[in-house]
């Protein structure tokens, strides 16, 4: 028995250590455009685009089956970059102004679970006091959303102040 | 006399001038309430000092300047600080701006002020400075303050300054009035700009459309050597700063460069005649001189007026405007001027003129029809641009292609517009490109901003169960050595 128990021991330190030396010196380097995309990714895992945090969509995307487009906090300015570096083409997508979370300031009763939940410190407010959120640091992911116990946040486009309007595009028939 | 070097490019709308030119500057009746948005200038918004209820003297400070680029603002009239609020901007969106909304008590109680010293007896940085903590901005319409002006010239070594005459926009005709009726004030504000740049020469450019303003000025100016008259052929845009800078010196402004990189410095008549005001009596700049004209207006005038007064008080002071007449309501001149989205918006520092035109005036009647490619935008255009790429490359959204073609180096003179045979709206093609790219830009700095706020919270999160982990490793350690401490003392 003794013989069977010191066997198997040694094998498995044996078979343990040529495993993690095998897992150090053959280790295949992550694929450098899923980390160029990733970069360029917001990186909160907010799951809006339907795969498993941005890692999973970085790998929909260099495997063909997202469209550059699938990212809605990223907006058009993303979407472009993301185009342009998997070298496609956007047909259209992403056109909308990005949607940011707002509070109905009427239902909102201050029970500090969005703030906790958001992923880049846009939401503030004391517990049992109105909430507000901060569009300068909202990315739209709308997790906040899913916490809400009275439904009071929403996502909305953004509407333009003094500093952000712009002329729109002129309507023509052709130039 | 000096040769005058000439522009490129530029058109010959028709001026329009005679409907106002003879018409003397006259005061506007002081409006019972005055709109004052916190925004007149180029830069940060000012910040107000000044309470709702608050009693405010004329001149008194109502807002301060915030960073360095910014001007303050002071009450146009003596009366009380109503509210604080959004109000809506002389802007084409019609969006609300901040704003002072002052009641008048119409006694126009000036705020007490020490005498003041000779301004030649200043050193230029307090001539600046002062200039500066009157308000000053660039009149002429692109509102940069002063006084940043100034101190930035001085230091890149402007040897000549130019006070700008030229009003090349039509219809316009309120610098033609203060240079005929003011013209002292104005050579004694050249002489205070040309002590506060330290500089040896001035020259006062005025279009040759204006004939009586330049006799005036000639006249004026005869004493001090070192000022010279020049009359400018007339062609819009020749009262363009680089264009002026241009006929003056041949000097072509480089791309992406400024004014002064030519040495020479150009201030609109209407800047200068108020560094006087500022430096001689000691009045910030709470007033200005608009120009109310075009087709639709009853009778057009050359109106001083407070500053906040609605568009709506200088069009009945002018008789009104017939509404069916009315087929553009234009803040600024016909070219570069913008669609106001009402009259129930306030005169603004750069406000130089109101123009309400007709259909025919403002040219309804023709819609656009595709680009024949003619070349007539390019011929135009005083930039060298090519407006007809630009504008194809908008339509279709490639932004790399309009800033590759210098959409930076547009100022939006409008002459391409004017010159094209197909009545494209090149410009608002620009200015779309212009606000998509600055969009593009503040999305960038955005994400950027959201991928440092998303770091911070994770480190903030390592930092919080480091600190646990070590509370609860300290708790651990405290408890065992009660327990030891215990264990000896039943020993």
């Amino acid at each position: 028995m003794i013989a069977a128990i010191t066997t198997l021991t040694s094998l498995g330190l044996l078979l343990g250590m040529l495993l993690s030396l095998a897992a150090r010196f053959f280790q295949v380097p992550d694929n450098a455009l899923r980390e160029e995309l990733m970069e360029l990714l917001p990186g909160v895992n907010c799951g809006q685009c339907g795969y498993p945090g941005c890692g999973g969509a970085a790998d929909a995307l260099i495997a063909g089956t997202a469209s550059p487009a699938l990212c809605p906090p990223g907006g058009r300015a993303l979407a472009q970059s993301l185009a342009s570096k998997l070298g496609r083409t956007l047909e259209g997508a992403g056109d909308g102004p990005p949607l940011l979370a707002e509070i109905d300031e009427s239902r909102c009763i201050g029970c500090a679970h969005c703030g906790k939940r958001c992923p880049t410190d846009a939401i503030v407010g004391a517990s049992k006091q109105i909430h507000f959120v901060f569009q300068e640091a909202c990315m739209g992911c709308g997790l906040c959303i899913e916490v809400c116990p009275t439904e009071c946040l929403q996502l909305r486009p953004q509407t333009p102040t003094f500093a952000t309007w712009y002329w729109p595009k002129p309507v023509l028939q052709g130039v | 006399m000096m040769r005058l070097h000439g522009f490129r490019g530029g058109v010959h709308p028709p001026g329009q001038k005679h409907l106002s030119a003879e018409r003397p500057i006259e005061s506007l009746p002081l409006p019972s309430r005055l709109y004052i948005p916190l925004q007149q200038h180029a830069g940060a918004p000012a910040l107000p000092v000044v309470t709702a209820g608050q009693r405010v003297a004329k001149g008194e400070l109502i807002a301060r300047e915030h960073g360095v680029t910014s001007a303050p603002l002071h009450a146009p009239s003596s009366g009380t600080v109503a509210a604080i609020g959004g109000f809506t901007a002389p802007h084409a969106s019609g969006l609300p701006l901040p704003a002072i909304l002052l009641d008048t008590d119409g006694e126009e109680r000036w705020i007490e002020s020490e005498p003041l010293p000779d301004p030649f007896s200043l050193s230029p940085e307090e001539v600046a400075h002062r200039v500066g903590a009157a308000g000053i901005v660039g009149m002429g319409g692109a509102n940069f303050p002063a006084a940043v002006k100034l101190s930035k010239a001085r230091q890149a070594g402007v040897h000549t300054l130019v006070v700008n005459g030229a009003e090349c926009e039509p219809y316009v005709t309120c610098d033609d009035r203060l240079m005929r009726e003011r013209a002292e004030a104005i050579i004694d504000g050249t002489a205070i700009m040309l002590h506060a740049l330290q500089a040896p020469r001035a020259l006062i450019a005025i279009e040759d459309n204006k004939p009586e303003a330049i006799q005036i000025m000639r006249d004026a100016c005869r004493q001090d050597a070192r000022i010279e008259v020049l009359s400018l052929a007339s062609r819009y845009p020749a009262g363009s700063a680089k264009q002026l800078i241009q006929s003056l010196s041949g000097l072509e402004t480089p791309s992406g460069g400024r004014g002064t990189d030519t040495g020479l410095l150009v201030h609109n008549v209407g800047t200068v005649y108020s560094a006087h005001r500022a430096l001689r009596y000691g009045q910030p700049l709470i007033s200005r001189i608009v120009t109310v004209s075009g087709g639709a207006v009853a009778e057009p005038r050359n109106l001083e007026v407070p500053l906040g007064a609605l568009v709506a008080d200088l069009l009945n002071y002018c008789g009104g405007i017939a509404s069916e007449d009315c087929a553009r309501l234009l803040m600024g001149g016909p070219m570069m001027g913008q669609p106001l989205p009402g009259i129930e918006v306030p005169v603004i520092k750069g406000t130089n003129g109101i123009l309400a035109l007709t259909a025919a005036e403002a040219g309804e009647a023709h819609p656009s029809s595709p680009c024949i490619r003619c070349g007539r935008c390019v011929e135009v255009c005083p930039m060298g641009l090519l407006p007809l790429e630009m504008s194809k490359r908008a339509h279709h959204e490639d932004w790399l292609g309009v800033q590759s073609l210098g959409l930076s180096d547009c100022m939006s003179c409008g002459s391409c517009a004017y010159a094209c045979p197909s009545h494209i709206p090149l410009p608002q093609y620009f200015a779309f490109a212009r606000g998509k790219l600055a969009e593009q830009r503040r999305e960038e700095r955005k994400s950027a901003h959201i991928r440092a706020l998303m770091e911070q919270r994770q480190a903030r999160f390592e930092r919080q169960e480091q600190a646990k982990a070590e509370a609860a490793a300290k708790r651990k350690a405290a408890k065992k050595s009660r327990a030891v401490v215990v264990e000896e003392d039943d020993e």
